[in-house]
């Protein structure tokens, strides 16, 4: 049971890591919420997947207390992050920051865009 | 009446609520008398306040036993895989740089604000594909994806399987 609580530590602390490292290598804001989600689906499902396992193994009123309020956390943040992700996206676009060399914008297109304004990052690549 | 009915169902689901997590308070993994006044106290506070608020706009269908059987089915099987695939996929990404992004436009066809939202929700959470609005007259989805195969693309082609699962579980 131990080798899979570990198992379960590196796998959400290896993709906690790759969000941060998304947040600094993609170019803008949208790119880098991508990123983020990705911290909080597979980085904390696994690591809160390790303490329900870990409240599992140590049995009892507070072991089974622990498990069942690990996976009450990872519910209420499967509910929460994707709304604040879309009320940031959305949000941005609407004061003006331009997705990054976007290939195409329907959103701007339909008249939802943003005004002209150059808060965007620049060509730096 | 129809107060009456919402005040108590939202009361109730509260209850539940807070059964699963004041569970194992008590001897033999029972719930201690004082968590279950205090649950039901509660319950009752947040049921009056909100209860309109959550049935403002319909949606009793949800209380269907089946829908929730299915959601669960929905979220271990399908969901999970899709966002295992794109969470690899975008690790990949992060590791290696080769983005293009962009926010395409496709309509989905579902009809409910549950239904919708379920989509949106789903989307998001899918690392890859970002909801950025929904037009709340034509039910049309924009989404910041990060991989742009097409410019205009079938609902099918962005998030898969989800839409048929929303309109099976919301509508």
């Amino acid at each position: 049971m131990n080798g899979l609580i570990y198992a379960f530590l590196a796998i959400g602390a290896a993709f906690n890591a790759l969000g941060a490292v998304a947040l600094i290598r993609f170019p803008d804001v949208y790119t880098r919420i991508h990123g983020a989600t990705k911290c909080t689906t597979f980085g904390s499902l696994f690591s809160i997947l390790a303490v329900a396992v870990y409240g599992i193994v140590q049995g009892g009123g507070a072991g089974g207390t622990m498990a069942v309020r690990a996976f009450l956390a990872l519910v209420f943040l499967l509910l929460t992050n994707p709304t604040g992700s879309h009320a940031l996206a959305r949000a941005a676009h609407r004061s003006g920051i331009k997705p990054f060399r976007a290939v195409v914008d329907r959103l701007e297109e339909a008249g939802h865009g943003p005004r002209a304004t150059d808060h965007g990052p620049r060509e730096t690549r | 009446m129809r107060r009456v009915a919402e005040w108590t169902t939202t009361a109730l689901l509260v209850f539940a609520l807070y059964l699963v997590f004041s569970a194992f308070s008590g001897r033999w993994g029972l719930w201690a008398p004082d968590e279950l006044l205090a649950g039901a106290v509660i319950a009752l506070l947040v049921g009056l306040a909100t209860g309109p608020l959550v049935w403002k706009r319909g949606g009793w269908r949800l209380l269907q036993p089946q829908r929730w059987l299915l959601f669960l089915v929905y979220l271990v099987g399908p969901f999970l895989y899709a966002m295992a695939k794109a969470n690899l996929d975008v690790a990949w990404r992060v590791i290696t740089g080769r983005i293009n992004p962009g926010i395409v436009r496709f309509n989905p066809n579902l009809q409910t604000d549950v239904g919708r939202t379920f989509l949106a929700n789903s989307i998001t959470l899918t690392p890859g594909t970002l909801t950025m609005d929904v037009d709340d007259a034509t039910g049309d989805f924009f989404v910041h994806w990060i991989n742009v195969k097409d410019a205009s693309p079938t609902a099918d082609a962005v998030c898969g399987p989800f839409p048929r699962w929303a309109r099976r579980v919301a509508e």
